[in-house]
């Protein structure tokens, strides 16, 4: 037994690299097209070309004679099945049913309308090319604002108005703020449609083992464990004869948080034709037929003092919601209207949402979900405030924040603000771009001509989701730590990474908690037969939610290892500390492996204590997090061309404490390469007759890694007290930092010209326009 | 690749591989970096394919008596770093740096490149500008075409049923001229929104010649006569580029339109001859 111990440096906010990455970067991770079964059938599903038309009729002959194509499913073979499920309840939500493949109507393009199987990807799709569906066009509107016109065709003919929903959220009196008011500011302000964009696209395949009556669904997905609560519910079949497994999961950004038709497809004719089946979807499909993100029209108006105080908000606004709900669809602008308020003190918020359908796929939660298009709103909001008062915008903010001694902050719409100090990260990275210099250097470049631009974003963010009150399935997520015989700990986590990088953080966490090697914990997720029940990752949640789990777990665990110490030591109290069990009265000690073998091998057992070492936590988060930041843009646009140079990139993000500052900067890299996505260049356009128009990589403009520019990244740190690590979440900040801060730093560029406003995206054309519009 | 089922040939001579693409049915595979992604869309689905990589020679890049001649299988990248190029007809080398990525690069070939006859494609500016001929063989022999006249509408050239690419000629470029390729990228795609390929050679304070060759804007790859007259004429640059694409037809997309791909013609034609200008000796 050792007698002199030295504890390990802890891991907690160190730059460790990430686990996950060498099979990542070397080719040997296992995606879902990488995975192969004996007997593997391959399906291609038909998808109908149009945005509206009713089917006359399907003829599958000749796809059925072509050899190799062992069966074919229409609209009428799926009936008896559940539908497509949404889990949103707000009140009076008209709901179509989602059949899992179109009945007697197709509502969009890439609607599914059948699904070919055959021997092998080649087969499936020759034969889906001969599946022969009389259709007969009808009207298709696309335009959310179009489709609330009178006499616009209606998506559901049962719902002429195209209205899915109405709701209301109004806190303080709005009336009267706007009656003290002595300016008002008001903007129609649009968050376009983006497609999420996962590097792999959606896959399935689905095993029936017909002996045992079970199934195995591997599908690329977020939420493994919801999917196989919903996809037996949608087959009628017992959930513990359903396992999901998630392989690797090459993305997701809110796409794969979801349950598509597809999934419960797969499963159903593996079940039918008695054979492994395998569907991966291709890039055109992708863009199709799963969800679409954002897609706002939002009509603001705020009001406020002389002095730029801010007294309050009213919004209008419109979601395009598409042609049916998908799980979450209809939540995702309430999400919006919490967000509202930002980080500022007014108390006054009256919004009005109307979901719209439309005759495109549907719109759900994409990398921010509902709070980008909130922060945009209120960011752009703030700027026109200060531009409409001659005010600085950093000054108008710093005037209307919520104050550091506030917390917890109840807001206009309900929520309370865990924790903050929002004037600091501004300060931080107005000190960091050198803000006065900045603001000198525009002022003699104006002189000369040239368009630059300075535009801050200070964002606030829920995180961290959330309590189960506000998560249809719940909001608490769940750990199980086993220290096996060996001494090796195996964490088995309910979120599931996919990207996120818990693999390393989590192990961070058990290393300083257990006093264990890194590299003696493995993180397992994504196996429903191996984990015990769990939500799931998204909404920055992973670690804020699923890494408190496992905290109290390792708590549990802790507790009982101290008990074997202790009789191992031959006395009461004993200190656990860096791997080792330490009596301080007589220094002497006992390893971890030591207590690990004694509790398996059981040949003696403290008091009322059962053999093994294992600990499961479900932990159920009393509040969201909140955390804040500050992005500032330097622009300059092109005079003779309206091409957009961003000079500078400065962001400051509090995301409470930070575990692992490594992966923290890709979190934040990625983030903010999506908000210049959509604030540069991304766009999901229909036309007019509901064809998508960017329909392939060549026209829908991802952003590229020779495009970004240099991103400075720094925080602050401010603890939440909401969990016991103090960490907020950073898995959207900077997608919702960013594309307000671009947008006001070009406008800022455009301002003296008496440009106010430009909706995303900042397609250089759009700019030019602006540029020769005011020389006319 | 979920294409159609298609017979795969390698032909090892120009001969062979004219008997194979007699029937109709069958395309020439170059570097498939166009050809590829239509068969996967299933918007080309031909009945066979016919590789010209195992052809000897046809990738040869050399010079011989004040012209170079660019086999028609040689790639972007080989272009771009080959000291033929680079010595005798430099636009040419910096036209084909600036197509896609390395990959691609590394795989597409110029022969591909002008028979696909993107509108978008990069090097026609290039090849108008440089008043390059294509060398084409099919059954009944060789003949020549000029660039300018070669590229006649989207995807559309002057070649004939049969007939294969098998090299550019190019007339060297002098050394006192100067040249200048300039893109402006589509955010998507990579391929020009609009390029722009000046040469101009100064005759004292004047320009003794000017070729302004631009891609992107419209159907197809044209010359900027108009401009490249008042440029000869000593109107200056800002005048000359002002009327680029005059009369020519636009193409337009979600990203810009025809009227935006006009302008940008012109903004980049200007920035083009400036910078040819100070490259000229
Ligand atoms: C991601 C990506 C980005 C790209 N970006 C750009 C860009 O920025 N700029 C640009 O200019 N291009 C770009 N391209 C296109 C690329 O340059 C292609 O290489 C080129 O257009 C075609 O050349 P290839 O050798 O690949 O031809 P292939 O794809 O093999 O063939 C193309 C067509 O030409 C025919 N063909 C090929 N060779 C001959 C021949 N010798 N004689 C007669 N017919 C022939 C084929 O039958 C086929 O119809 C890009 C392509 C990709 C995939």
């Amino acid at each position: 037994m050792a007698t002199t111990i030295t504890k390990p440096e802890t891991l907690f906010g160190k730059r460790v690299r990430r686990q996950e990455d060498p099979r990542l970067i070397t080719g040997t991770a296992l995606y879902l097209d990488d995975l192969k079964m004996p007997g593997m059938h391959h399906a291609c599903v038909v998808r109908s070309p149009h945005a509206a038309a009713k089917i006359r009729g399907i003829d599958t002959s000749a796809a059925r004679a072509l050899p190799g194509v062992a069966a074919i499913f229409t609209g009428a073979d799926v009936t008896g099945l559940g539908a497509v499920p949404c889990a949103a309840s707000i009140p009076g939500l008209r709901v179509p049913h989602h059949h899992l493949l179109a009945q007697d109507r197709v509502y969009y393009v890439g609607h599914p309308v059948a699904v070919v199987v055959g021997t092998d990807r080649y087969i499936a799709r020759d034969a889906a090319e001969l599946v022969e569906v009389d259709y007969e066009p009808t009207a298709a509107v696309a335009d959310p604002e179009k489709a609330l016109a009178a006499g616009a065709p209606a998506v559901h003919p049962e719902w002429p108005d195209n209205v899915a929903f109405n709701f209301h959220q109004e806190g303080g009196d709005t009336e009267e703020a706007f009656r003290q008011a002595d300016v008002v500011v008001r903007q129609r302000i649009t968050s376009q449609r983006l497609i999420p964009t996962s590097i792999e696209t959606r896959g399935v395949i689905a095993e029936w083992r017909a002996g045992e009556r079970s199934l195995t669904l591997h599908s690329s997905t977020q939420i493994p464990h919801l999917l196989r609560t919903l996809v037996a519910g949608i087959l009628g079949m017992p959930e513990n004869l359903l396992r999901v497994i998630t392989p690797e999961v090459g993305g997701g950004f809110g796409s794969k948080l979801n349950v598509y038709a597809e999934e419960a497809l797969m499963a159903y004719i593996a079940m039918k034709i008695n054979k492994p089946v395998k569907w991966v979807e291709s890039r055109r499909e992708n863009f199709q037929a799963t969800i679409h993100g954002r897609g706002h029209v939002d009509y603001f108006e705020l009001a406020a003092l002389r002095d730029g105080t801010i007294l309050g908000l009213k919004l209008k606004l419109i979601q395009d919601l598409g042609a049916y709900h998908q799980l979450l669809t209809p939540v995702i602008p309430t999400l919006s209207v919490l967000m509202m308020p930002g980080l500022y003190r007014f108390k006054n918020v009256n919004a009005d949402v109307v979901g719209v359908f439309t005759n495109c796929v549907p719109t759900d939660a994409y990398r921010g979900a509902g709070r980008p298009e909130a922060t945009h709103g209120i960011e752009r909001m703030v700027d026109m405030l200060a531009q409409e008062l001659k005010m600085d915008p950093a000054e108008i903010r710093l005037k209307n924040f919520v104050h550091a001694d506030e917390f917890p902050y109840g807001t206009a719409t309900g929520l309370t603000y865990d924790s903050g100090d929002y004037a600091k990260p501004l300060h931080k990275a107005m000190a960091e771009a050198g803000y006065e210099q900045l603001r000198r250097e525009q002022a003699a470049a104006r002189a000369e001509g040239r368009l630059v631009g300075i535009g801050l974003s200070t964002y606030g963010e829920i995180c961290a989701l959330g309590p189960s009150i506000a998560l249809p399935a719940g909001g608490w997520e769940s750990a199980t730590v086993k220290v096996e015989p060996s001494g090796k700990v195996t964490v088995l986590t309910g979120a599931s990474p996919h990207g996120q990088g818990e693999e390393t953080t989590f192990a961070q966490i058990v290393a300083d908690e257990l006093g264990v090697p890194m590299d003696d914990v493995l993180v397992v997720h994504g196996d429903t037969a191996v984990v015990q029940y769990g939500i799931g990752t998204f909404g920055s949640r992973g670690t804020a939610v699923g890494g408190s789990a496992l905290y109290y777990a390792l708590q549990d665990l802790k507790a009982k290892m101290k008990k074997f110490g202790a009789m191992m030591l031959g006395t009461e109290q004993v200190n656990f500390s860096g791997g080792y069990c330490v009596d301080e009265a007589t220094g002497k000690s006992v390893t971890f492996a030591e207590m690990a073998v004694a509790a398996y091998h059981a040949k003696k057992l403290p008091a009322n204590t059962e053999p093994g070492l294992v600990a499961t936590h479900f932990w159920e988060p009393p509040n969201f997090t909140f955390p804040f930041g500050a992005h500032l843009v330097v622009t300059e646009v092109d005079r003779e061309t309206g091409a957009i140079e961003i000079k500078r990139y400065v962001c400051v993000d509090d995301i409470g404490r930070i575990i692992n500052p490594l992966i923290v900067d890709g979190q934040v890299h990625g983030g903010v390469a999506q908000g210049l996505g959509q604030a540069l260049w991304e766009q999901a356009v229909y036309d007019e007759s509901g064809q998508l128009v960017s329909g392939e990589l060549t026209d829908y403009a991802l952003p590229r890694a020779s495009r970004m520019p240099w991103i400075e990244s720094s925080h602050t740190e401010t603890p939440s007290p909401v969990n016991p690590l103090g960490v907020k979440g950073v898995g959207e900040a900077g997608t919702i930092g960013c594309s307000p801060a671009v947008v006001n730093s070009v406008v800022d560029a455009l301002s003296p010209l008496g440009v106010r406003h430009i909706d995303m995206p900042l397609t250089p054309e759009k700019i030019w326009k602006l540029i020769e519009g005011a020389r006319a | 690749m979920i294409s159609n089922a298609f017979s795969y040939h390698t032909p090892e001579t120009l001969e062979e591989a004219l008997a194979m693409l007699e029937d109709g049915g069958g395309k020439i595979l170059a570097g498939g970096m166009s050809l590829i992604p239509l068969m996967k869309l299933r918007l080309a689905s031909p009945e066979s394919v016919v590789d010209l990589r195992r052809i000897p020679g046809l990738k040869a890049i050399t010079e011989e008596g004040g012209a170079v001649r660019i086999g028609a299988m040689a790639t972007h990248h080989e272009i771009e770093i080959s000291p033929v190029i680079r010595g005798k007809c430099p636009l040419l080398g910096e036209a084909a740096s600036a197509i896609g990525d390395i990959q691609v690069r590394n795989m597409g070939t110029i022969g591909g490149s002008v028979a696909h006859a993107d509108p978008a494609a990069d090097y026609p500016a290039a090849l108008v500008a440089l008043e390059a001929r294509i060398r084409l063989r099919s059954a009944n022999g060789e003949r020549t075409v000029e660039a300018s006249e070669f590229f006649v509408d989207a995807f559309t050239t002057a070649m004939e049923a049969g007939e294969i690419v098998v090299a550019i000629e190019v007339k060297e470029e002098e050394a006192s001229e100067g040249f200048k390729y300039e893109k402006v990228a589509h955010p998507a795609s990579g391929f020009p929104v609009v390029g722009v390929a000046v040469r101009v050679k100064k005759s004292g304070a004047g320009i003794a010649m000017a070729r302004i060759g631009v891609t992107g804007m419209g159907p197809h790859a044209f010359r900027a006569r108009n401009a490249e007259a008042l440029l000869e004429g000593g109107a200056g640059a800002a005048a000359a580029a002002a009327v680029v694409g005059e009369g020519e037809e636009t193409n337009s997309d979600l990203y810009a339109s025809g009227e935006y791909r006009r302008h940008l013609a012109r903004v980049h034609a200007g920035r083009a001859i400036a910078a040819a200008l100070t490259r000229a000796l």
